[in-house]
């Protein structure tokens, strides 16, 4: 059997098996919910309810922003206690929508598309669109701007993300146990939108169970494959996973679009699916809750909105006490300053972890030993770039290609003098981004 | 907020277990085959260069670190790498303080001076060698003890004698103390390869292409025991597995990294069959080593979703 791969990337450590085999648990909302206006790619979202009023869960509470934006909804029934700037994970204070939940959990009436097999295009990107569903694997791009490529027929494969390469995390992993008729489903709704549209599952081959589960349940399609791909870091980067499935390569300049492919994450399907056939917006998905710091690593089903403190009490609390606390996983996530900040559309994992790698080795200088180069899936040169970004020599940056970087964090993972070669070039990135935008 | 604050940083936030002391403490593992070998082979004298090389290797960068106030360097296994492998490169015979000379020579100038670990321009235990075969040729070129008669494989050949190519695969010949022995080298080459520390890009160009370079311009055509002989003979082997494969000084580019080797293979083939003496490996890659920046720059990976041509103008290729 052919390995579906690409060329570069590395194998860290996976620590899934701390949270993998536990079922997911649902978590109730808590009494102050907060919802950020910006939880998406693009401009924020606007509020449209008022300090006092009364929502219901489910409720639309703020409108998209723009065409690149997304509505955001309640999760829970209560009164608008205020609108505010909150914190955020990344540590920015954002608008945000705080709302006193009164535990009677009124819903909204849901409104699903009636026979989606036969609804047109716009009906459903409505549907998708008003739901508030964006990218849930981290990118928050928002779904209905992504199923609205400019060509909808040059589209010829719609690949779902279950890769999940990320090491710790089994959101996906559990979602695709738990509820694969909802995955297959909502992959058929976006195979609706695109007549020529091949559905790929796409899956690494640490997840043996998941893939056998997929296939059996995809026998009988014969326009959905369940491919497996080599288990690597980060094969579930969306260039590395369009090249692993189609063979197809987008540098960072182009939308997979580009190549006639839509990839979206497990999760993101899964809304699509609860869009359509439930006609429920996009109020809750699924959050690890792991490291060797958190007492039952598990998965839970979370009312979006609830804080982090809160998710970690329901776990438990830490056992041992953490140095470093990531929301998502240890290559690509954030790390946080404080709990007391609300999880979002994007929020993919809480991981505590007792020891701080990073802070626990000191950077030395290069030996140009080209690990760097080897493991980097963009086949760029890191090692040359992160000096180029400390001595601020932008053009140098720039034509040795630093904005094909996609920070997956490969080159500061091998780097055996321990040199922050992600973090120099990521700053640069940004620089170089907002001068893009002036 | 709450009153505790966790530690923030870039992603991403775990990194893999291989340092740069774990690397050169492979090497060092890697080359004790050889410099075993070495020992049994030359006697307890080989051991005292090897010691002496070593010795001097550190104590002038943690003397070098504290005269200009940089914080101890030596920790990280280079400089005792460096004088391992100046002291595999010297003849037994040599006068101790000669082999303490060139192991200062080589971390002071070739190294330190150059701005440490990552800056030298050239593999510091050759440059050490080089600037004692210059310095002090006839020293460095005394082959003779008590079990070998003088003449290295090379020589001989090159003065029309003909060698037992089974002793030089083994090592029972005259030479420098590491580079006897090939069945000792390729077992430390082996370490390094299924360790991940070196890949076979430089050592298989390398010897490949010398290998051609033999066959076509030896002049003995097609003559398996001279071609074996010249691959197993003057340093070959133990020049393509640690030598060329230093990474400070050698291209950090995958095609680069061919480039270097097939370079290397064709100067070594040019030193040793038209040049005036029998050997060339370490000259060939210390004028390797000046060339890497140059050959890293028409190497430079096309990056991924680009095609070869038009690389990377911000222009849409698909």
């Amino acid at each position: 059997m052919t390995k579906y791969t690409f060329s570069g990337g590395v194998h860290p450590f996976d620590g899934k098996s701390l949270s993998k085999d536990k079922p997911i648990t649902k978590l109730d909302a808590q009494k102050e919910m907060v919802y950020p206006l910006s939880q998406h790619i693009g401009a924020p979202a606007k509020a449209i309810v008022a300090k006092g009023d009364h929502v219901k869960a489910g409720q639309m509470i703020a409108e998209s922003g723009g065409f690149v934006s997304a509505p955001v909804h309640s999760s829970v029934s209560g009164t608008v206690k205020n609108i505010e700037p909150r914190r955020t994970v990344t540590g920015d204070r954002v608008m945000s929508i705080i709302i006193e939940n009164d535990e009677a959990c009124e819903w909204v009436d849901p409104d699903p598309v009636e026979d989606w097999e036969h609804a047109d295009r716009e009906t459903i990107i409505h549907a998708i669109r008003n739901a508030g569903v964006v990218g849930m694997g981290g990118a928050g791009f928002p779904t209905a701007v992504k199923l609205s490529p400019k060509e909808p027929e040059k589209i010829e494969y719609i690949i779902a993300n279950c890769a999940e390469c990320e090491p710790y995390l089994t959101s996906d992993y559990r979602r695709m146990l738990e509820e694969p008729e909802k995955l297959v489903t909502g992959l058929k709704i976006i195979m609706s939108l695109f007549p020529h549209a091949h559905g790929i599952l796409a899956i690494e081959d640490n997840k043996p169970d998941c893939i056998q589960l997929l296939r059996k349940m995809t026998e009988n399609e014969p326009d959905i494959d369940v491919r497996a791909l080599q288990t690597k870091y980060p094969q579930g980067a969306e260039r590395a996973l369009i090249f692993a499935t189609t063979g197809r390569m987008i540098n960072s300049t182009m939308l997979p679009a580009d190549a006639g492919c839509i990839v979206d994450n497990v999760d993101t399907i899964v809304a699509i699916y609860h869009a359509v056939v439930e006609g429920i917006p996009l109020t809750e998905r699924i959050v690890t809750v792991t490291g060797d710091a958190v007492k039952d690593p598990r998965n839970f089903k979370i009312p979006i909105g609830v804080s982090y403190d809160y998710l970690l009490e329901a776990d438990g609390g830490f056992v041992k006490d953490p140095e470093k606390i990531i929301c998502g996983g240890p290559m690509m996530g954030f790390a946080m300053y404080g709990l007391d900040v609300p999880t979002t559309k994007t929020s993919t994992a809480l991981l505590a972890m007792t020891k701080d790698e990073v802070a626990a080795s000191e950077p030395g200088p290069c030996i140009r030993c080209g690990k760097c180069v080897e493991v980097c899936p963009g086949h760029v040169m890191p090692f040359q770039l992160a000096n180029c970004a400390e001595h601020g020599d932008e053009e140098g940056f720039l034509k040795g290609n630093g904005m094909e970087c996609c920070e997956c964090g490969c080159c500061s993972f091998v780097c055996p003098a321990k040199r922050h070669l992600t973090q120099s070039i990521k700053s640069m990135r940004k620089i170089q981004l907002g001068k893009r935008k002036k | 907020m709450s009153e505790q604050i966790y530690h923030v940083s870039s992603n991403p936030h775990i990194r893999s277990k291989v340092t740069t002391s774990s690397i050169m403490l492979l090497v060092l593992i890697a080359l004790l085959p050889t410099t075993g070998f070495g020992i049994w082979n030359f006697g307890f004298r080989a051991l005292a260069v090897v010691l002496v090389c070593i010795g001097s290797a550190v104590a002038t960068e943690s003397i070098f670190c504290l005269i200009v106030k940089k914080k101890q360097t030596v920790k990280d296994l280079s400089a005792v790498v460096t004088g391992l492998l100046l002291a595999l490169n010297l003849p037994v015979t040599i006068p101790l303080w000669m082999a303490a000379l060139g192991s200062i020579f080589a971390i002071l100038v070739v190294k330190l001076l150059f701005g440490g670990l990552g800056q030298n321009f050239m593999n510091p235990a050759l440059g050490g060698r080089c600037f004692l075969l210059i310095s002090f040729p006839t020293a460095m070129t005394a082959f003779a003890t008590d079990a070998y008669t003088g003449a290295t494989p090379l020589a001989v050949m090159k003065s029309g004698g003909s060698v037992n190519v089974m002793d030089m695969i083994i090592g029972r010949t005259s030479g420098t103390i590491g580079e006897t022995s090939v069945i000792a080298i390729v077992i430390g080459a082996c370490i390094l390869l299924l360790c991940g520390v070196i890949d076979l890009k430089i050592p298989a160009s390398y010897i490949l292409s010398f290998a051609c370079f033999i066959l076509l311009f030896g002049g003995h055509g097609f003559d398996p025991a001279f071609l074996a002989a010249h691959l197993a003979g003057g340093g070959l082997m133990l020049g393509a597995f640690f030598m060329a494969t230093d990474y400070v000084t050698s291209p950090i580019t995958p095609m680069g990294k061919i480039v270097f080797g097939i370079f290397l293979g064709i100067l070594t083939g040019i030193f040793r069959i038209f040049g005036p003496g029998s050997e060339g490996v370490s000259y060939a890659i210390i004028i390797g080593n000046l060339l890497v920046p140059l050959i890293e720059k028409v190497t430079v990976p096309t990056p991924f979703g680009f095609t070869k041509k038009k690389s990377a103008k911000g222009g849409k290729q698909a």
